[in-house]
């Protein structure tokens, strides 16, 4: 009961939200939060620390952007195609993967993700390094017009919370009970009968759609796809906010997106934009020798401990 | 006829690297009675385990179970055919509650472990059955208790209760008593008695008192070959098996002897502290 009207708090401050504060920087947090929830399904919850997610980011990104500059299709189905088109990658890139376990499945994700990004560096309809340009927004379901940006903050916040409910959904479902198993002891859940790759596949298989899913949204928002979103900086930049946020539980990775997001944006404009990686870099090390469960899993803790 | 047969192998050898860890062995497991699998350290017992249950390949040799070749099936598959195996190291999932634990074994049988889109409450049906299964072990009151809370002893326990939920024809217990203390012992021994009923049961174990107490055959391994093998009076009597195992196991009393001597120093400093 406590965590529903937690929910709907949250819900409705996401509703006002836009308000007070400028709705592309929103939408850009509510991409990343999408992103970082559909890479901790598989880090936190499977325990698969995949290095090459930005793939799957860039896939989405491309495809809508393609699609919507070239044949004009509406928003949504944009959406779902680059979603498709990220799922279908990540089902051949995930059989390859789960075959391997621990640093290997890492190694395997980002030679997997480098090979696709000098293919979408070589390809003629990605535009190479300039990327797409000028991607159209069109209008939802072809009646809202989505070039106004709190329409299109509203809809980002739809595909959001689609996006949330769903990894919150596969986390609490027979199937997430699976996954936890192998996260907590592999051996075991083979011996009680389980192909386990087959589990992993299935959780790859999702997160990749998700991710893709982000990489459309994003591209929609900021009506450009390019290569950035399929460098492997990207792999990395998802790793950094889950960690942050906490990896495991479910709202660590949209804090960590919202933290990221926040700090890149206030500071590459400022006098510090030139420290920023360094800055990101010392983040990144204080979290992994001082607090390792991340903002919100510490402030779970700190909870469990005064109050539980 | 491999009928009184449950499990067989045949030939059964696995080399690494210039190193021979399995060789030549003819193993017959009679259905419905205990078999416990002894030898001094590198015998190759567990590397036997890992075999049977493909979580290491044979380089030559067949498995029989039932009379069906099972050599190239994969491990789960080797599960679901109705082979549980335990191992050496307690297998729980440690971060899951007890009734949790067991409701990932009954699970398997209800055809939706890939129903992303469904509730977890659709598993709430099994939580009778898995309530009873523990109970059988004694682990009742702790349903709700999440297992690394558990002491060593009880996580065996959970274990045995979660391999019974898959209603398995045969049992591979690797060193089920390993690293406990006296009493812990016996509970799980009993245990395994009790469990034996209308089972077959495979184990690897170190403690000569519970392998008296319960095999009904053994066979002795040494370097990876079969020693010798019969009831407990044959084997313990067997001049061969003495001079490989019984040398081991006067060393162990002498371990034993030093870890007790330990442990009472250590309570008698905590005390002297306080």
């Amino acid at each position: 009961m406590k965590i529903n009207k937690l929910y709907l708090f949250l819900i409705a401050l996401a509703l006002v939200a836009p308000t007070f504060i400028y709705p592309v920087f929103l939408m850009k947090v509510l991409c990343f939060a999408l992103f970082a929830c559909a890479f901790n399904l598989l880090l936190g919850f499977v325990g698969l620390l995949s290095f090459g997610h930005a793939v799957f980011l860039g896939t989405g990104g491309y495809v809508t952007g393609y699609l919507m500059i070239e044949t004009g299709i509406s928003p949504e189905l944009g959406v779902l195609a680059g979603t498709a088109a990220a799922a279908v990658i990540g089902a051949v890139y995930g059989k390859l993967a789960v075959k391997r376990e621990g640093i290997y499945f890492a190694m395997v994700t980002l030679a997997l993700a480098q090979l696709a990004f000098f293919f979408y560096l070589q390809a003629p309809f990605t535009g190479g390094e300039d990327g797409l340009q000028g991607v159209p927004r069109g209008s939802l379901f072809g009646i809202i017009d989505l070039s106004d940006n709190s329409a299109m903050y509203y809809f980002v916040l739809a595909i959001f919370l689609f996006g949330f409910w769903l990894v919150h959904r596969t986390i609490h479902s027979p199937f997430g009970q699976i996954l936890k198993a192998i996260r907590e002891n592999e051996p075991r859940a083979i011996s009680l009968g389980y192909n386990v790759n087959d589990y992993k596949w299935a959780a790859f298989v999702i997160s990749s759609a998700l991710a893709g899913m982000a990489g459309s949204t994003k591209t929609l928002v900021f009506q450009l796809a390019s290569l950035t979103d399929v460098h492997w900086h990207m792999s990395g930049e998802v790793v950094l906010m889950t960690l942050l946020g906490g990896m495991g539980t479910i709202f660590g990775p949209v804090v960590g997106a919202g933290v990221v997001v926040t700090i890149q944006n206030y500071m590459s404009g400022g006098e510090l934009g030139n420290y920023i990686h360094i800055i990101m870099g010392v983040i990144f090390i204080v979290c992994v020798l001082a607090f390792r469960s991340g903002i919100v899993g510490e402030f779970q803790k700190l909870m469990k401990k005064n109050f539980g | 006829m491999s009928a009184d047969y449950v499990l067989e192998t045949r030939n059964l050898v696995k080399e690494f690297k210039g190193f021979t860890a399995v060789d030549d062995v003819n193993l017959k497991v009679k259905r419905g009675t205990i078999h416990a699998l002894i030898g001094p350290n590198g015998a190759g017992k567990t590397t036997v385990f890992n075999l049977l249950t493909k979580f290491l390949t044979p380089t030559t040799g067949t498995i029989l179970f039932n009379g069906e070749d099972i050599t190239s099936m994969k491990s789960a598959a080797i599960a679901r055919k109705g082979i549980v195996r335990s191992f050496q190291i307690s297998a729980v999932f440690p971060h899951l509650t007890l009734l949790e634990n067991v409701r990932i074994a009954l699970q398997r049988k209800e055809g939706n472990s890939f129903h992303f889109w469904k509730s977890e409450k659709v598993l709430d049906k099994l939580n009778d059955r898995a309530i009873e299964l523990l109970d059988e072990v004694g682990l009742k009151s702790y349903a709700n208790t999440v297992t690394v809370d558990l002491p060593y002893g009880r996580k065996r326990a959970l274990e045995i209760a979660t391999t019974l939920a898959l209603d398995p024809e045969m049992l591979l217990l690797d060193e089920p008593t390993q690293g406990m203390g006296h009493e812990d012992v016996g509970v799980v021994a009993d245990l395994i008695k009790k469990v034996s009923k209308n089972r077959t049961i495979l184990m690897v174990e170190h403690n000569l008192h519970v392998v008296a107490q319960l095999a009904d055959t053994i066979t002795v391994l040494q370097r990876g070959a079969i020693l010798t093998e019969g009831n407990y009076e044959t084997v313990s009597k067997d001049p061969q098996v003495r001079e490989a195992y019984m040398g081991v196991e006067a060393d162990d009393e002498v371990a034993n002897a030093i870890a007790a001597e330990n442990a009472a120093a250590s309570a008698a400093q905590k005390e002297s502290v306080e």
